[in-house]
């Protein structure tokens, strides 16, 4: 066991590496584009509630469906993986958002419009500071899920840790899976851990 | 014309449109095709799905709520065991499958261990946040009506938690049928064996039918145990 460690270590630093790029890239892209939802969905209810309620089915397909659903338009490799990761993440942040920027005291909002400020100065200015933990909170929620997401992208050759799993199967390697499992594992706590210590949030978890 | 402008700079083409309107029709024919000559396997890995399913709810949820029945009877209780299911639900479900390889073999039951695993989190966490959520003016009243101890667990309590419990068997539940998808990889069967045959052939019908079934599977799950919590609502009266 401590064998396949000790040989191939370089082999799943490398992978997590590749694992950790791709989040990363999803990470930003799903970012980008659920804070434009978000500015969108926060003009209208009925946009909002169409929109969350679309995402939300979307959300109940299983990643591995939705992987292989992608393959015939986006191909095989870490496009289509980056897509169903920043699709399935959609949810996740456009929920935390919309919820903390909800979650907004009405009386300081509308003693801002009281003041004179536009309606863009108050988001930017009073609603985003305010919601500071929800944000930070989905964020952290939808880095994890995607941490963990990732390695099943590895099935559509997307690279990352879930490639040691996928080729320790084929053959049969017992160590190997072992390692890949335990691998993913701990990289999803670790970024649970990590990211729990430096988001702001207060009181317990 | 307009129109037509404006087609042609998104880069609208008309053979371009043919050939991909020609392509949804052969596989669309494809797909019917499926359907004719092997629906029986179809029938047969969709029951093994919904069997497979079905095997790892049961557990999980006998497991789960009287474990969250203990984390609120016993608050001590409540931190490490709600540590401990919450690491475990943020592992990736394919790593618990795999790693019950070595431990189970292949098969239907360490798939289905797996499945009990992650199925556990959710429901627990519902439960004891549905039993802890009912508000102490209730219990107060109950037990100033002379309500035993036992009366109140019973009549009080978990009516009251039963929507938030159900709430987190449809997580479960839709978690499940997602997961089983990758069973198939440790011989569990399922219809994640016709998505991961589609990808092996590069047959996108395949792919097209298993991800569907799969799809459509649990937002039927969804909307059934959506379903009972809304029918366990009536006795919420706040």
């Amino acid at each position: 066991m401590t064998e396949y460690l000790i040989k191939h270590y370089d082999d799943l630093a490398e992978a997590a590496l590749v694992h950790l790029q791709l989040v990363l890239l999803a990470m930003v892209c799903s970012l980008v584009l659920a804070a434009a939802l978000t500015v969108v969905c926060s003009c209208s209810g009925k946009i909002a509630g169409i929109v969350t309620g679309l995402l939300a089915m979307i959300y109940s397909v299983p990643s591995l469906a939705m992987f292989a659903l992608l393959i015939p338009l986006t191909g095989l490799g870490k496009t289509t993986a980056v897509i169903v990761l920043v699709i399935y993440n959609q949810y996740l942040l456009l929920q935390n958002f919309l919820a903390g920027l909800d979650s907004v005291d009405k009386g300081v909002t509308e003693a801002a419009a009281g003041m004179g400020m536009t309606n863009l100065q108050i988001l930017i200015k009073i609603r985003l500071p305010l919601a500071r933990e929800a944000l930070a909170a989905g964020i952290r929620i939808a880095l994890v899920s995607t941490v963990s997401i990732a390695t099943i992208a590895a099935s559509i050759n997307a690279g990352g840790l879930g490639t040691i799993l996928f080729d320790g199967l084929r053959t049969m390697n017992i160590p190997k899976i072992v390692w890949g499992s335990l691998a993913s594992a701990l990289l999803v706590i670790l970024t649970d851990r990590v990211t729990r210590f430096i988001s702001p949030h207060r009181g317990p978890a | 014309m307009r129109n037509l402008v404006i087609l042609r700079l998104c880069g609208y083409n008309k053979t371009v449109s043919d050939s991909m309107w020609k392509g949804c029709v052969a596989m669309y024919q494809q797909i019917a095709e499926y359907f004719q000559t092997s629906s029986e396997r179809w029938f047969s890995m969709l029951a093994g799905h919904i069997g497979l399913s079905a095997g790892a709810l049961l557990p999980a949820i006998v497991i789960a709520v009287p474990a969250g029945f203990l984390c609120v009877r016993y608050a001590r209780l409540n931190r490490p065991v709600t540590a401990l299911f919450g690491t475990l639900r943020i592992i990736p479900s394919l790593a618990v499958l795999l790693l019950m390889l070595p431990v189970l073999g292949t098969g239907a039951l360490p798939a289905m261990a797996a499945l009990v695993l992650l199925a556990i989190p959710p429901i627990l966490a519902n439960t004891i946040a549905g039993l802890n959520g009912v508000p102490d003016f209730m219990l107060e009243t109950a037990v100033s009506l002379g309500m035993t101890q036992e009366q109140v667990w019973w009549k009080i309590r978990f009516p009251l938690a039963l929507p938030l419990i159900f709430a987190g068997v449809k997580t479960a539940a839709v978690e499940i049928i997602a997961s089983a998808t990758l069973a198939a990889r440790i011989g569990a069967g399922g219809l994640g064996d016709l998505i991961f045959t589609g990808i092996g052939l590069f047959r996108t019908d395949l792919l097209l039918i298993g991800g569907g079934s799969v799809a459509v599977l649990s937002l039927l799950a969804g909307l059934l145990f959506g379903l009972l919590e809304k029918m366990c609502i009536r006795y919420k009266t706040i």
